[in-house]
């Protein structure tokens, strides 16, 4: 039988899948990619959550989570654009002017 | 029965489509894998009963939220490979390893409080779409609504971002012109 | 009455804000004008309070408001006029009316003539508070306020650099003013450990209260409280060992010495030791080792005096003497005695001193006596007033010094310690010589003033008419002996000479009066015709012991000075560099150090910042899943 532990587990393995790809990765459409990913895998979390503890809050929550999602994507990508017009590059590597 | 195969269906799937969304170097097959790791995610949703969750995670996601970045990618050369000095394997594996590790062996653990109580427990009978409108607009209206000014706020803050100076070439950069351009104006006053 | 109470005591207070108001401006002589009728205010107050107490018998006692309220521990403003301090505020006040207006003269040509009165009149009000206080408290609060004061005005010419000891045995007036509040310190500590003792067996510093417990408390305890509230006292009265201090602070303005250093504030201790007399007379031990050691103050000072040449420092050493004759009396248990004693001392050595800045101010502020001489033709008015000074302090029949420490001999007598009273008839023939030797060589024989080409001039008229009624008291103060023990034994405990010893009275007067008058013949012939001098005498080991004070002053700072510096000096280099702001530049540069460390980690590059991001993030979660496992 499925529980609430195996969903937990795999929750866990995307959202790493996730940080990796956060880490791994320079170019900024990527990094966007990668966070879709870690906010998908707390979104199963929730899910299952909500289901074994036979609760709503959990599904409330994973909703503001893919609304904040969406929202970040609208402005995000709005930003990269900016970004992308002003340097021609969306690579970090690039973009690093703040150097202390 | 049916659940269990699904469920190790859907994981398989979901790991291998979104390693490959973090690995690949091709913007358009991590794209496309992500959106497709999107969809089963959603699957899971609907194993878990939360239909409505399913649904939203479709429309949304799926829908609106890959639309917007297959749209943005016209906007930068996407059929290019990805030239990228990525931060060294061991360092993010490390990491990336030792975070899962962390929280598998954190969730793998046995939860010790029985006494956990549900908020907002779920209805025998009821479906979940109606269970999740009845929450949503009694007890989390308030976040709903400001949740929806939000959007709207983003909504507006991309169409300006993005809206501006649509008429010129991305690709081509031209900003170095026209500060050239300018400073021969200045020049010439 | 209660209204009179007040005047007399922010008189002073209202004159010194008054004058502190011009302190930074150039000479205003209205501002001595208006200080001089504050304190002449005060004093009217003073005696119309005076006359009240006397007249009624009642003290007058006001609170005029809680000053301390915490616990256990309730200290009000209180003030009591009683037959002693309404004794002491009509001496302070008159004295101080009179050294004020001697001031508008004296500090005619000072710059800062306008500070100088905002001093004077903060120490007359500290004093007013010190001898007026109903507690020990407040007493304490005047105690430090003429320290303060003494301070600030022994420092008056702070801005005269330090010199060598040969020079100046007091090397500057920065220097002595340090040096007097050190003093004061040392013995103030005394002081306060006598008060907490008296607190913590007590539970009040009332001096009603304590006194009417002292009789109830262990004879341990009353010898350590006595002891140290005379600590106290020998600190502020510069008895030996602390004595160094007194002559020193000559280098204050003349009016200062006159005021604070001869009449008033040197005279606390004595005022303290007389204001607890119940304590002090419950310690036989502690008073007869006060006595002990003013008599030995009287004769030790006397003996520096003989041969002394500065003319301030010879009337300092006077006061020494003349304190130690106070304490002899006190330690005696003749308060009252000490008391009268203290009084007609401070009329007759005021008015000397005052003399003295007369000299000083002719002579343009030359102290040397050996370069005088025959100023008596330029100066008629200051040798008299300094000879009647003379009179009543070699003690001459039926004037106020006569009277008053003829009675401390005859107590000393009385009490059957015949080596004190051997010491002290001794001293009085010595105070006699020295005190005539210093009138001789500066007003008689021969003007040796000219060699140094110094045209002296006699000081302003209203100078000398205001110091005239400290030269009457000088002459008439004696007379009041009898009332004066009517009216102050009301409080304090009488003294009574035995029948035998009134028997040999006359006897033992005609002994001191012989000493008295030697001294006087002995001066007149080796000083009145002109200054010859004895170069054999001057060499000799005890000529120079006594011209340099026993060596004490260099001892102190051999023994005590240097030594302790040094330890600073040791403790600076050593404990407070290498160790103290070694940890303290330690801690700022490993800061420094880390903050230039980390500021590598801002490449500016966001997906460094990442990293370093999910780094913490992981150790959090590690710590989370350690602390989990570890509740678990």
């Amino acid at each position: 039988m499925i529980g609430l532990t195996d969903y937990l587990i795999v929750s866990a393995i995307l959202f790493s899948i996730g940080l990796m790809g956060v880490l791994r990765r320079r170019n900024l459409l990527m990094l966007f990619f990668a966070t879709e990913v870690m906010l998908n895998a707390v979104n199963v979390a929730f899910a299952a959550i909500s289901h074994y503890y036979n609760d709503l809050t959990g599904q409330m929550f994973a909703f503001f989570i893919i609304a904040i999602a969406a929202s970040e994507v609208a402005v995000g990508l709005g930003i990269l654009i900016v970004l992308y017009k002003k340097h021609g590059s969306l690579d970090l590597d690039d973009l690093a002017s703040m150097r202390g | 029965m049916y659940e269990a195969i699904a469920f190790y269906l859907f994981s398989a799937l979901t790991i291998g489509l979104f390693l490959i969304t973090v690995m690949s170097k091709n913007v358009l097959y991590a794209m496309t894998s992500l959106a497709a790791g999107m969809v089963l995610i959603s699957g899971f949703f609907f194993i878990l009963g939360a239909d409505f969750l399913g649904v939203v995670q479709l429309i949304v996601y799926v829908g609106a939220v890959m639309a917007l970045y297959s749209f943005a990618m016209m906007f930068f050369d996407a059929t290019r490979d990805i030239k990228e000095k990525n931060t060294p394997a061991a360092l993010v594996f490390l990491l990336g390893g030792l975070s899962a590790l962390v929280l598998v062996l954190i969730f793998a653990g046995p939860i010790h409080s029985d006494a956990i109580q549900a908020l907002y427990p779920m209805h025998e009978g009821v479906g979940n779409a109606q269970d999740v409108g009845i929450v949503l607009f009694t007890k989390y209206l308030v976040p709903f609504e400001v949740a929806a000014v939000m959007l709207l706020v983003a909504m507006i803050a991309g169409i300006i971002l993005a809206g501006k100076k649509m008429d010129q070439s991305l690709t081509k950069d031209t900003s170095v012109d026209d500060a050239d351009e300018i400073l021969k104006q200045k020049d010439a006053k | 009455m209660e209204g009179l109470v007040y005047i007399a005591l922010f008189a002073p207070f209202a004159s010194s804000l008054f004058a502190a108001l011009f302190g930074m401006t150039e000479r205003k002589i209205f501002v001595g004008i208006v200080a001089s009728t504050l304190l002449a205010t005060a004093f009217i107050a003073s005696a119309m309070l005076a006359f009240y107490v006397h007249g009624t018998g009642n003290a007058v006692h006001v609170t005029m408001m809680d000053w301390i309220s915490a616990g256990d521990l309730h200290i009000p403003f209180g003030f009591i006029v009683d037959q002693v301090s309404v004794t002491m505020m009509v001496v302070v006040t008159l004295v101080s009316t009179i050294v004020h207006i001697y001031s508008i003269g004296y500090m005619d040509h000072d710059k800062s003539f306008n500070r100088f009165f905002s001093y004077l009149s903060a120490f007359v009000f500290s004093m007013m508070i010190l001898v007026m206080s109903d507690n020990f408290a407040g007493l304490f609060i005047g105690w430090e306020g003429v320290g303060v004061c003494s301070w600030l005005l022994i420092g008056f010419w702070y801005h005269k650099p330090d010199v060598s000891r040969e020079e100046n045995p007091s090397i500057s007036p920065s220097w002595a003013a340090n040096e007097a509040f050190i003093m004061n310190r040392i013995a103030d500590l005394g002081m306060l450990i006598g008060l907490f003792i008296l607190y913590w067996n007590i539970g009040s510093l009332q001096y009603d209260k304590v006194f009417a417990a002292v009789p109830f408390l262990d004879g341990t305890v009353l010898n350590a409280a006595a002891l140290a509230l005379f600590i106290g006292a020998m600190g502020k009265s510069a008895q030996f060992p602390l004595h160094t201090w007194l002559t020193d602070a000559m280098e204050g303005p003349t009016p200062v010495s006159a005021l604070i250093h001869a009449a008033t504030m040197v005279t606390a201790g004595v005022f303290l030791v007389i204001r607890a007399n119940p304590l002090f007379s419950l310690t036989p031990e502690v008073s007869y080792f006060i006595a002990a050691l003013g008599t030995f103050v009287a004769f030790f000072a006397a003996s520096m005096a003989l041969v002394n040449r500065d003319l301030k420092r010879i009337i300092a050493f006077s006061t020494l003497s003349q304190l130690g004759y106070m304490f002899a009396a006190a330690g005696l248990g003749a308060y009252w005695i000490a008391l009268f004693h203290l009084a007609a001392h401070a009329f007759f050595k005021a008015l000397l001193f005052l003399g003295a800045g007369n000299v000083m101010h002719a002579m343009h502020d030359e102290l040397d006596i050996f370069k005088m001489g025959g100023l008596k033709k330029v100066m008629k008015w200051t040798y008299l007033y300094m000879g009647i000074a003379s009179l009543a302090l070699a003690g001459i029949p039926f004037f106020a010094g006569f009277f008053s420490k003829d009675a401390i001999i005859e107590t000393a007598w009385n009490e059957g310690t015949i080596v004190l009273w051997a010491i002290l008839v001794i001293t009085a023939g010595m105070t006699a010589f020295y005190s005539f030797r210093q009138v001789f060589l500066t007003f008689e024989g021969d003007e040796r003033y000219k060699k140094y080409g110094i045209h002296p001039h006699e000081m302003y008229g209203y100078v000398l008419v205001a110091m005239s009624p400290l030269a009457i008291l000088a002459m008439v103060a004696g007379f009041g002996m009898k009332g004066f023990e009517h009216f102050v034994t009301k409080l304090l405990p009488d003294y009574h000479m035995s029948e035998h010893t009134h028997h040999i009275a006359w006897f033992l007067g005609l002994v001191v009066l012989a000493f008295a008058v030697g001294g006087i013949v002995l001066a007149y012939k080796k000083y009145y015709h002109g200054l010859k001098r004895d170069e054999q005498l001057e060499n000799s080991w005890y000529y120079k012991l006594l011209a340099n004070q026993y060596y004490i002053p260099v001892l102190y700072e051999e023994f005590i000075a240097k030594p302790y510096a040094m330890i600073s000096n040791a403790m600076w280099t050593k404990v407070d560099m290498k160790i103290v702001d070694a940890t303290v530049d330690g801690i700022a540069k490993f800061l420094y150090k880390t903050g230039d460390t980390s500021r590598k980690m801002q490449t500016g590059n966001l997906s460094n910042y990442l990293n370093w991001m999910a780094v913490g993030a992981v150790l959090l979660l590690v710590v989370a899943a350690i602390s989990a496992a570890a509740i678990g």
